[in-house]
């Protein structure tokens, strides 16, 4: 496993300058300066209601910001997703919808197959690969809701793994995956890194401080220095309450020494 | 099996095999995507255009057509471009078509013939004419459906990450409602305006239950349509009722028994699975 060491020389694959996202005159983002490369693996923790997901969607271009610049692999977000997978919060699918694992999985290839034609076999190829990496392809005749919530998870891992990313962004991953499978989830992450950066966002310190090289907090406003150690002042200021509240079960060496 | 021989029960056989493809089909989205009241506003928005083909003499069914499209159209624009909730936008389409096709017979001159088979259904009047609209209309369905399958598919089941892998959801929302729309135009003779939105659901809400993919899904909804307007019809022409209304409630009773049968087959699989 990494030791969270961080070349800076590497390709800079997001970009955010000031991002600031407003709904109803209410700000969701503060002011976020963010530079994610090629080989990070960030986690970025906070709150319910932190704009954990908004930030997520300002990168996919989904949600475009009021102030501010956003970068994603050079680009804008809308040329720049491309290339980013993406998997979204679980609770958002429909588990009785009639499709299959391997239909699911096709759909991360619906950018790259054109539109008015088939899949082809290397859109075909492509998804036998990414469920072989997520260990599901033996499950690819079963209808999705017939699975596991874990099982279910690693397949919408493989969707956004078969456009071949460079940036693998994951919100709230773990939240249906019990916990023996926890670790087993983690150590795919920890294969994946090798080949794109991945920023996934969660309100479990626990898991994320064990797994993830580099953590941010966020609440409204991003605490990131761009290292595995976030200062008790800062986490204190994103969840605002006291430190011994959220510390709990967190690792040592997430929170930097107060000594 | 004499009945056959009559031109009228010919045509609202075809008839029902075109109006099954199109419930088969769009019935299917309407369904997955939950746009079913969406459907209802548009097809109860295009009495506007009943009206207004009586009041120019026009072919009923083009005017409902040019409402059906237009209602659509609006009511995506509404829910998409403001932030009116499209439910809203919906109720008052509905009503407003509802009021204007009223407001257009009322300045028709002479009374309107049979604008009871417009509201309710009547597959035995159903003319040459109007087979041609049907055949035409649906090739059109089928053809863009084949082409954007893929799309329509990943719009249905994730619109959000869809639209991050590159399909144009927002346009894929028109193109789907406007086909909603011409299929409004498919089932009004068979069944009217009122109920055709009952046709266009339950065989897909029963299909729903037993398959696994969406191609399935269309394919079972085809065959169950057909069973309904079939029998439906000659059990109209049995116990000498209205044959819209007869497919209707046959269809609504086979989708209670889906779901009795259902729960059945879930619990005789959990067991087998204990």
């Amino acid at each position: 496993m990494s030791n969270g060491g961080v070349n800076m020389a590497t390709e800079e694959v997001v970009r955010l300058e000031n991002v600031w996202v407003r709904f109803d005159g209410e700000a969701i983002l503060e002011g976020i300066d963010l530079s994610v490369y090629q080989n990070d693996f960030l986690g970025v923790i906070g709150p319910n209601g932190g704009g954990k997901t908004t930030l997520l969607k300002v990168v996919l271009g989904l949600i475009r910001p009021s102030q501010g610049k956003v970068t994603v692999l050079g680009s804008t977000p809308e040329k720049g997703r491309k290339l980013v997978g993406y998997v979204p919060q679980y609770s958002l699918f429909d588990r009785d919808f009639p499709v299959a694992v391997w239909d699911v999985v096709l759909m991360g290839r619906v950018g790259q197959a054109g539109r008015f034609r088939r899949y082809s076999e290397e859109d075909k190829k492509a998804s036998i690969n990414a469920l072989q990496t997520v260990g599901m392809l033996d499950f690819k005749e079963r209808q999705i809701g017939l699975l596991s919530g874990g099982q279910q998870q690693r397949v919408f891992i493989a969707r956004a793994l078969v456009s071949e990313p460079k940036l693998l962004l994951l919100d709230e991953p773990t939240a249906s995956v019990d916990a023996p499978m926890m670790r087993e989830f983690y150590e795919l992450l920890n294969r994946l890194k090798q080949r794109m950066a991945i920023v996934l966002v969660t309100h479990d310190l626990s898991a994320v401080s064990i797994y993830v090289d580099t953590v941010g907090c966020l609440n409204r406003k991003l605490f990131y220095h761009h290292s595995k150690e976030i200062s008790a002042e800062d986490v204190e200021a994103a969840y605002q309450c006291p430190i011994e509240l959220i510390a709990h079960g967190v690792p040592h060496r997430v929170l930097g020494k107060h000594d | 099996m004499e009945i056959l021989q009559y031109g009228f029960m010919q045509r609202a056989l075809m008839a029902g095999v075109l109006i099954s493809i199109t419930c088969g089909v769009i019935g299917t989205y309407v369904v997955v995507r939950r746009m079913v009241f969406i459907s209802g506003g548009i097809s109860h928005s295009s009495f506007g255009g009943i009206g207004l083909g009586y009041l120019l003499g026009i072919d009923p069914v083009l005017g409902a057509m040019l409402f059906a499209i237009g209602s659509a159209l609006g009511i995506g624009a509404i829910s998409k471009r403001t932030r009116l909730p499209e439910d809203t936008a919906i109720g008052i389409l509905w009503a407003v078509g509802m009021a204007l096709g009223i407001i257009f017979i009322g300045l028709s001159p002479g009374f309107a013939p049979d604008l009871f088979g417009y509201l309710f259904g009547n597959i035995l009047s159903v003319s040459f004419s109007d087979l041609i609209i049907m055949v035409v209309l649906t090739v059109l369905i089928l053809v863009v459906v084949t082409l954007l399958f893929k799309e329509f598919l990943s719009l249905s089941f994730d619109e959000e990450f869809a639209k991050v892998s590159g399909v144009p959801a927002g346009w894929l929302y028109f193109i789907l409602i406007v086909l909603i729309a011409l299929s409004v135009v498919i089932l009004i003779r068979a069944v009217g305006i009122i109920l055709l939105i009952a046709l266009l659901t339950i065989p897909a809400a029963i299909s729903r239950q037993f398959v696994s993919s969406l191609k399935k899904m269309m394919l079972l909804s085809i065959l169950l349509s057909m069973v309904f307007v079939i029998s439906g019809l000659w059990l109209s022409y049995v116990l000498d009722v209205a044959s819209g209304a007869t497919i209707i409630l046959f269809s609504g009773i086979m989708f209670l028994a889906s779901l009795g049968l259902s729960r059945w087959r879930r619990r005789r699989v959990s067991i087998t699975a204990s």
